[in-house]
């Protein structure tokens, strides 16, 4: 990423839930669209506010599942028909009712481990640096009992004397600007 | 506390529209149970109860490893495994902590997945009870191959042997079961803290603190898109864990299934199992959750509540486990097998008839006839009790099972005796050091009770906006 300068966006802090959505749900109708909430526990409505409806996890969970499914079953098949083929009393070496529990299990396993990373990858993480940490008032709120709602500078709508005015006419605890 | 008081407080903790008793009591903000949760982790004394504690149970980790050193370099002729009782303590143990780790997954996942939202309080801690319990179990049919340091033969791989895995055995689907089982653990349990260790790095004072929990929360921020990708996870981790965990002690019994000896070879045994294992494993939760919240003042968080509906999940595979028992000697009979007859006899008044009667008594006189009663439910004192009663009795139905169908089989000829050598003990009492020493840590070092989704359940977290909020008032 190319290193940035200047101002991230505006932050704006709400004391409750509440207010951070209402803000949201304005600030999205009135043409916003770079802009995000952070809040210090799952808040959908908050999601919703700013047009976040639907995401890619369950899809790469499916990958996942499906790729861990074929790989066990194609290995078992391998090993147990051509690689090694163990003779038992004549039993069939294509016994395919055997090889489904790892094969269920592996499915469980990559799926599980696609649901998690993929998360993780989606969202950008890891990241231990963010503009966002440079705001006083951020950490010491937002992963505790703050609700906030950053306008970034990236909307085209973003002008900085403007948008603060925009941001306090919602009535937050306090708007800052915050800096790359 | 004067009786009119106690009355009130007994009131406060009632919600008065339900009639139960709340799950977290009244008068706690956002900030108050950060707070509490945070200040055990981020402080600068450890309570000297902790160093104690830590002391007696790094001693049985301490037993343990001697117990496993002498095991490498003589054998595992030290324990009292033989023929017939090839399988003793070990896959006893195995079963039994497996079995234990099962609720911790039933309390994360399958009750998220119903929306009991009481869980959160316990979910954390069942997790890691669940993650130790598998690291105490997988232990043991490692060191039970005999030659421990080749048991990475049993995973495919291409050997200049040119030998594969027989992939219609029991035992090596087990390798798979118990692996993915540990796996999706660990990293449910670890996502689940990630937005935690956000809230801890954030408060921590320390520069290593901040450091540490700031790497472990890989730079969580609390961005309500993350949320909902985080959201979307949890419940799909949780979807998959169901079926995991179901499975993990289903084929845990067909090891024992598969297998054609009498009192083994019956399809009763994955549903049995299963339930058995979640018997035991919310026995075990009530054993930690009983003196952690008495410990670290957490009776708000962990209220009346999650104690009655614990006793009241027990209470229910309580009975499915009496299903099964019931089941056992009803087809000795009706099978008119000769042999499944005979083992159980043997099992009730053979010369080990007195292990089947203390796990009758363990696991349904005792609890099966008095958690019905809620007054007894809500004693914090007797659901301690009643947690060990059913630990020990499940340890029991284990070894009843194992031991009774092996030492009496089709030959007379062929009959033994059992007898756990002081290897044996040293072991199992080395797996509970382990396993305590391991907890403690946990306690110590990371959130045990997720702050995130405890914040969901306070009554501010409810949507309403300044203007509604004040004509409310």
């Amino acid at each position: 990423m190319p290193a940035r300068e200047g101002t991230y966006g505006l932050l704006a802090e709400f004391d409750t839930p509440g207010d951070l959505i209402r803000a949201a749900q304005q600030a999205r109708k009135d043409g916003w669209r770079r802009m995000d909430c952070y809040t210090p526990y799952p808040v959908e409505e908050a999601a919703e506010a700013i047009g976040f409806h639907r995401n890619k996890v369950p899809l790469v969970t499916l990958i996942g599942g499906l790729m861990g499914l074929a790989a066990m079953f194609l290995l078992e098949v391998w090993i147990s028909v051509l690689a090694y083929p163990l003779n038992i009393a004549g039993r069939p070496l294509y016994s395919w009712p055997a090889f489904i529990v790892p094969a269920y299990e592996w499915t469980i396993l990559w799926a599980g481990l696609s649901a998690a990373f993929g998360m993780l990858a989606l969202n950008g993480l890891p990241a231990l640096y963010h503009p966002l940490f440079n705001a006083p008032n951020f950490r010491d709120g937002a992963t505790t009992d703050k609700f906030f709602l950053c306008l970034e500078a990236l909307d085209p709508k973003f002008e900085l004397a403007e948008a603060k005015k925009y941001l306090e006419s919602f009535q937050p605890l306090s708007v800052v600007e915050v800096d790359y | 506390m004067t009786p009119s008081e106690l009355k009130h407080d007994l009131e406060r903790r009632i919600d008065p529209a339900t009639g139960e008793y709340r799950v977290i009591a009244p008068g706690q903000t956002f900030r108050s149970v950060t707070e509490k949760i945070v200040r055990i982790v981020l402080t600068p004394t450890t309570p000297l109860g902790w160093f104690a504690l830590f002391g007696v149970a790094g001693a049985g980790a301490t037993m343990l490893l001697v117990a496993v050193t002498w095991l490498f370099l003589k054998g595992v002729g030290i324990w009292a495994i033989t023929q017939p009782v090839a399988w003793g303590f070990a896959i006893i143990n195995f079963v039994w902590w497996i079995g234990i780790g099962h609720a911790g997954t039933l309390i994360s996942a399958i009750l998220l997945l119903f929306k009991q939202s009481w869980r959160n309080s316990i979910s954390r801690f069942a997790e890691a009870m669940t993650i130790f319990a598998v690291v105490c179990a997988g232990m043991f049919p490692l060191i039970h191959v005999g030659r421990p340091w080749l048991a990475y033969w049993m995973l495919p791989y291409p050997s200049t042997m040119t030998v594969w895995p027989q992939f219609r055995s029991p035992l090596l689907w087990d390798v798979f079961a118990v692996s993915t089982y540990a796996t999706i653990s660990v990293v449910f349990w670890y996502v689940g803290m990630i937005p935690d260790f956000g809230t801890m790095r954030d408060r921590a004072q320390s520069k290593y603190a901040q450091y540490f929990y700031g790497i472990l929360s890989v730079g969580w921020r609390g961005s309500v898109r993350h949320w909902m990708r985080y959201e979307t996870s949890a419940l799909l981790l949780s979807g998959l864990a169901t079926p995991l965990v179901l499975s993990v002690h289903t084929v845990i019994s067909f090891d024992f299934a598969v297998a054609v000896l009498p009192g083994w070879h019956t399809t009763i045994f994955p549903p049995y199992f299963v339930a058995g294992a979640i018997y035991s494993g919310f026995a075990m939760v009530l054993t930690l959750a009983i003196p952690l919240r008495k410990f670290y003042h957490l009776e708000g968080l962990v209220t009346e509540r999650h104690i009655d509906n614990m006793g009241k999940v027990m209470l229910a595979t309580g009975f499915i486990v009496a299903y099964g028992y019931g089941m056992e000697v009803f087809m000795a009979w009706y099978s008119a097998s000769h042999w499944e007859a005979f083992m159980m006899w043997n099992r009730m008044f053979g010369p080990m008839g007195w292990a089947y009667w203390v796990l009758i008594l363990f696991n349904l006189a005792i609890p099966l006839t008095t958690l019905w009663s809620r007054k007894l439910r809500t004693s914090i004192g007797y659901m301690f009790f009643i947690s060990i009663v059913v630990n020990t009795g499940m340890w029991f139905e284990r070894f009843v099972i194992i031991v009774t169908s092996l030492y009496r089989d089709f030959l007379p000829s062929s009959w033994g005796t059992y007898r756990a050598t002081k290897w044996d003990y040293m072991t199992f009492v080395g797996t509970l050091g382990l396993f305590t020493t391991l907890f403690l840590l946990f306690v110590r070092f990371l959130p045990m009770i997720p702050m995130n989704e405890i914040r969901m359940l306070l009554p501010q977290a409810k949507i309403t906006t300044k203007a509604t909020a004040k004509a409310g008032d």
